[in-house]
């Protein structure tokens, strides 16, 4: 394992000490249990936004934490999910009055866990709702699966159910936006290396220099189909039919694209996969109406990338213009 | 015998030297169809109870249980963390009260903390889950108490099922957790959730003796 550590045990914390003193302007950062808090939290009368899950995604989740966009983050160990102490911390500290949502990943062990801290919340007196993501087109969604995983459609959810609460809808008005960002969005990820879990040491998977995974999840678990690379319009084109049929996106659907790399995909790459998922979706009348190009819900070093696309209306819309300021994602204003 | 509050203690130590050990070979398990961090998780959570343990002794079985419940939700994370949390939580309501756990004691504690695990987990046999090795564990001691056999051989029974449980799991196709993502990928690969619990059983099974 070559990583840029000092000891394998101490990376979160040390990697969150980064975070507080980078960003000290924004958000806070609590170390037992761990949270990324909002420096301004609670803010009275508006809807606390919490979500979180394994740490290894980073930006997600967060460097999603301030104005606009998430209240709150919990960082769990490298791809775990974080414990319910963590989130009902993190729920007690962004409860202006309004209620919290959980924004969850479709993750066994996520929802069991927030779960958990959601009826630990709620017995205290605090208005919870929980929305479930789950986007990823890889999976087959079935009564003999765990269902489909939550992936990309998670970055855009933070940023439009941090708008909606930010401009004072209700809790059960951010919710159900966030079902309805949920419900529109599709997904799907692919990789060219596996990625080394530093507390493991060996990369989770071995996989040949000239093969990729298509479909793989965000925590180097294997994907739908193992093959020989191909080029990128092959790759954008097999990955683009998937979720565009599986919604499905229509001529004349505008849409929010986020290209999204997997943390060892460099940006040379992304743009040009940018660039093939706009020419398939023209060729589709599918008009990209926002975009969001980078690195935004990775897999450690995992080289790859997902596409994750909205189907937006005026009210997705304006409020993914709305203004958000965030360590990772920040405009307007 | 009859498990004492110490006896209680001294599994629940002995399980951290076990996850220790086995640390390696159950993250392996997870690599192959889930996300390589189970033997950590485990580890790491049961590193804390035995912390725990030391520095804030309970002082009797239902709060032992109790303090190891709490641990592991807060410690573990990952699914593992909910279902073994819920798991001893459980297990602590079936024996409050109580000084001493005959063998009926024992696996009415374990039939108890395993109805938690169903109910925060909802997996079924055969979905390669633990559960697999919890359900023809609790059958077989079930079946070995009816026969009026002593503590030492309802855990030797139960434990055997437990492995025998534990690698049948490896034929099927997963239909709980990150490893149903596979589909058919996930079979031929032994369940990490299924080996943990048939290690906590073969300890019990050599302490309790």
């Amino acid at each position: 394992m070559k990583k840029i550590i000092n000891n394998p045990d101490d990376v979160i914390n040390e990697s969150l000490a980064g975070v507080a003193a980078a960003h000290a302007d924004l958000v806070r950062v609590e170390y037992d249990p761990a949270i990324i808090v909002r420096v301004d939290a609670p803010v009275q009368g508006k809807v606390g936004i919490v979500s979180g899950g394994g740490s290894g995604h980073e930006p997600m989740h967060g460097g999603f934490v301030g104005m606009g966009m998430l209240d709150a983050a919990c960082p769990g160990d490298v791809f775990t999910s974080p414990t319910p102490d963590q989130m009902e911390a993190a729920t007690k500290a962004v409860d202006g009055g309004a209620g919290v949502l959980h924004i969850v990943k479709n993750y066994t062990g996520d929802v069991m866990n927030f779960e958990m801290a959601a009826e630990l919340a709620q017995a205290e007196g605090t208005n919870v709702e929980a929305v479930v993501i789950d986007d990823d087109v890889a999976v087959q969604d079935s009564l003999y699966t765990a269902g489909r995983r939550g992936v990309g459609a998670t970055v855009l959810a933070e940023k439009i159910c941090g708008a909606a609460a930010e401009r004072g809808d209700d809790l059960k008005t951010v919710a159900d936006l966030c079902r309805k960002v949920n419900a529109n969005s599709r997904s799907m990820g692919m990789a060219l290396t596996s990625c080394t879990v530093p507390a493991a040491g060996e990369p989770t998977f071995q996989i040949g220099e000239d093969e990729m995974e298509i479909g793989i999840g965000i925590h180097g678990e294997p994907g739908r189909e193992r093959m020989k690379v191909k080029s990128a319009k092959e790759i954008v084109g097999m990955m683009s039919e998937a979720i565009v049929s599986d919604l499905p996106f229509n001529s004349g659907d505008s849409v929010i694209a986020m290209v999204n790399g997997m943390g060892g995909t460099p940006l040379i790459e992304l743009y040009l996969v940018y660039n093939e998922l706009n020419e398939f979706l023209k060729e589709k009348g599918i008009t990209i109406a926002r975009n969001l190009v980078g690195n935004y819900i990775t897999s450690l070093e995992m080289a790859g990338c997902s596409i994750t696309l909205l189907k937006a209306d005026d009210e997705l819309l304006e409020l993914w213009d709305a203004p958000v300021l965030t360590p990772a994602l920040r405009w307007g204003e | 015998m009859a498990v004492s509050r110490d006896n209680l203690v001294a599994w629940i130590e002995a399980l951290q030297q076990v996850y220790n050990e086995n640390k390696e070979y159950l993250t392996k398990l997870d690599a192959a169809i889930g996300d390589a961090d189970h033997g950590i998780n485990m580890n790491r959570g049961f590193t804390a109870v035995k912390t725990e343990l030391e520095s804030n002794p309970p002082d009797n079985i239902a709060s032992v249980l109790k303090s190891v419940a709490m641990t592991l939700i807060k410690k573990v994370g990952g699914a593992s963390g909910p279902l073994y949390g819920t798991f001893f939580l459980r297990a602590s309501t079936a024996v409050t009260g109580k000084e001493e756990l005959d063998a009926a004691a024992v696996v009415s504690m374990f039939e108890t903390g395993f109805s938690g695990i169903i109910q925060r987990g909802k997996a079924e046999v055969g979905d390669k889950t633990m559960v697999d090795a919890w359900t023809p564990a609790l059958a077989a001691m079930n079946e070995a108490l009816d026969s009026d056999a002593s503590l030492k051989e309802v855990l030797e029974k139960g434990a055997a099922a437990a492995e025998q449980g534990m690698k049948d799991t490896i034929p099927l196709q997963a239909k709980k957790g990150r490893a149903s993502y596979l589909g058919e990928r996930s079979k031929g690969h032994q369940d990490p959730g299924a080996t943990s619990t048939c290690l906590m059983l073969q300890k019990a099974a050599e302490l309790w003796s």
